[in-house]
């Protein structure tokens, strides 16, 4: 009896130092984060849940920066049907909107959510929607994608995935690389490739089931595809020389990428279906980092042909080049939001390296971290955030800023080195 | 006879992997057996002037960040193992080109092989067979110093001659 309850204690200790570590930290909100209420969902089964789903909403919520969940402890009551509702208990908080449900068990082990959003000042309910699936976490985050939309008019995120890679010294000279897929809050997350050689520049196929990447398991650098389901590798390049930055074009068919195999760093299309490759670029400098506009018809690089590592944009079909950053001698790594109207790249200013971003169609141009050593930067389908890796306290963390640059949020990570994370598609 | 010749290849084989391990600088074990078969590989007729040249025992050169060009303080270096490859044909050396932790990483991995190349076109200048030489960039994957200030990132520009066949 007594040994069960100190396991159980251990337990529930265990289970809150791993939550910890996951706890996502705010480094940067808005002032004018919205108040939200998300109340527990009921349940009414006698047997308790293996995740807690309002919980996981607020944290997504939190997360996005632009919301302010109510702590549940201070919350006057918990309603899980509307006839529960007083709005006074939720204004006396001060919380604009409030959300509450149910959750059902449904046959084939699934589970429903049945929730109300309810807009608190105008008392009134606003929408009621509900999401089925067998897995808990994915349901919340479901849920979560409906508040958001509702509530900012905007497609919710929190049910991409990302992809990111871990470097873990064993030893003098004697690394471990790991390739991770995980959903965006950083839970759920799986090893896909481990390997003592690097693995770098991971990136989705728009399909969002297969990536390509680099890796050097072969002792030189080759890119791959692997299908994140089955777990099958296929090797797509081992030219002599460079073999990296894949990118896929917005209909999955080809990838951009750099290969040095006839003497610089040059752009090359590869057409998968039959392997053939496309010179793009034809320059002495370096041109890597391909992305591709989201018509399919252009691709963004980095070039240092104009004697700093600045961006061009060029046209497939025509190959006419046209230099897209002027601010500052270092940007580079392209990354476009999914309308094409914002650039998001990789910054130098006063030595220090930071995420910016520039407008294409008003030319504004702003550095949006404060961080050191920012790169990476990959930017969430529905444009609200972009991901980035960077250092704190001597280590390589990932991190997330608005595209305004008011939020910015630290993910959480276990241990050695993160970096390079990418953002998965809408799945 | 084909046992004794495996046996002895085997034998020949042993000798040449502990003669390769104690012409390494930090081999500190030094026993009779070791010696003798140390004075067997030395005794290769074309390695004596070249092999007598200390610069030979540098196996780092370093650039300026952002650089690829050659530095004045790394030609004694190369030209040591330029004359070195020159009279050893058989001899073959992997150039490993590295970059500092700053700036994008694909950017590095091709500043890495500029700074690989740069190191094998100044060794085929010097005499070298661009035959003998093999380069590849690790951009800014394998540092061999962790800090994040300038010191560590001075150390970590470099580009590294790994032989693979017929060390010095």
């Amino acid at each position: 009896m007594f040994v069960r309850y100190f396991l159980a204690v251990f337990l529930a200790l265990a289970c809150a130092a791993a939550r910890a570590e996951l706890t996502i930290e705010i480094t940067k909100g808005m002032d004018n984060a919205v108040p939200i209420a998300i109340v527990p969902f009921g349940w009414a089964q006698p047997n308790r849940l293996p995740e807690d789903v309002s919980a996981i909403v607020s944290a997504d919520l939190h997360r996005s920066g632009q919301f302010k969940p109510l702590d549940r402890a201070d919350m006057l009551s918990r309603p899980t049907e509307a006839s529960q509702v007083f709005y006074r208990d939720w204004k006396v908080l001060k919380t604009e909107y409030l959300v509450i449900g149910k959750l059902i068990p449904v046959d084939g082990g699934r589970y429903r959510a049945d929730f109300q959003i309810f807009d608190v000042f105008q008392q009134r309910p606003i929408k009621s929607a509900s999401v089925t699936s067998t897995n808990l976490r994915a349901l919340a985050h479901g849920v979560s994608d409906i508040i958001y939309l509702t509530l900012t008019g905007i497609r919710g995120a929190f049910s991409t995935r990302i992809l990111y890679v871990t470097m873990e010294r064993m030893g003098p000279k004697k690394q471990r690389y790991r390739l991770y897929v995980a959903d965006v809050d950083g839970h759920n997350d799986r090893i896909i490739l481990e390997s003592p050689e690097p693995i770098l520049s991971p990136t989705w196929a728009p399909n969002g089931r297969h990536v390509a990447y680099v890796s050097f398991q072969s002792t030189r650098p080759s890119i791959y595809i692997q299908d994140t389901v089955t777990g099958r590798q296929q090797k797509i390049t081992g030219f002599p020389g460079l073999n990296g930055a894949p990118s896929f074009s917005p209909d999955g068919k080809q990838l951009a990428m750099v290969l040095s195999k006839d003497g610089n760093p040059e752009i090359y299309i590869m057409t998968l279906a039959n392997g053939q490759l496309r010179r793009l670029t034809n320059h002495y400098a370096i041109d890597t980092e391909p992305t591709w506009s989201p018509d399919g018809q252009s691709i963004l690089f980095t070039s240092e042909r104009g004697g700093s590592p600045q961006i061009y944009r060029q046209h497939i079909a025509s190959g006419k080049v046209e230099r897209l950053t002027f601010d500052g001698n270092y940007n580079a790594r392209p990354a476009l939001t999914p309308d094409g109207r914002f650039l998001a790249m990789v910054h130098r200013s006063n030595g220090v390296f930071h995420i910016a971003v520039k407008d294409l169609v008003r030319g504004t141009f702003n550095v949006l971290t404060e961080t050191d050593l920012d790169e990476s930067p990959s930017i969430a389908p529905n444009a609200s955030m972009i991901l980035y890796a960077t250092l704190h306290g001597g280590r390589g963390v990932l991190s997330a800023v608005s595209l305004d640059g008011r939020v910015n949020v630290r993910l959480p990570s276990r241990y050695g080195d993160v970096r390079e994370p990418s953002w998965s598609p809408f799945l | 006879m084909s046992i004794f010749t495996r046996n002895h290849l085997v034998a020949l084989i042993a000798a040449a992997s502990i003669a390769g391990c104690s012409s390494t600088p930090e081999d500190t074990s030094g026993s009779a057996p070791v010696s003798d078969t140390t004075s067997y590989e030395t005794s290769t007729p074309a390695s004596s002037a070249s092999q007598s040249d200390p610069a030979l025992q540098g196996r780092v050169v370093y650039f300026d960040f952002d650089k690829y060009d050659i530095r004045y303080d790394s030609e004694a270096v190369l030209n040591a193992h330029a004359a070195y490859l020159s009279a050893r044909p058989a001899a073959r050396v992997r150039v490993e080109g590295h970059a500092d932790e700053r700036g994008t990483r694909e950017y590095n991995m091709a500043l890495g092989e500029r700074r690989a190349k740069a190191v094998a076109a100044y060794l085929a200048s010097k005499g070298a067979s661009s035959s003998q030489i093999e380069v590849i960039s690790y951009g800014e994957e394998r540092p061999v110093a962790l800090g994040h200030e300038e010191s560590s990132w001075a150390q970590n520009r470099r580009a590294e001659l790994q032989y693979t066949s017929e060390a010095p």
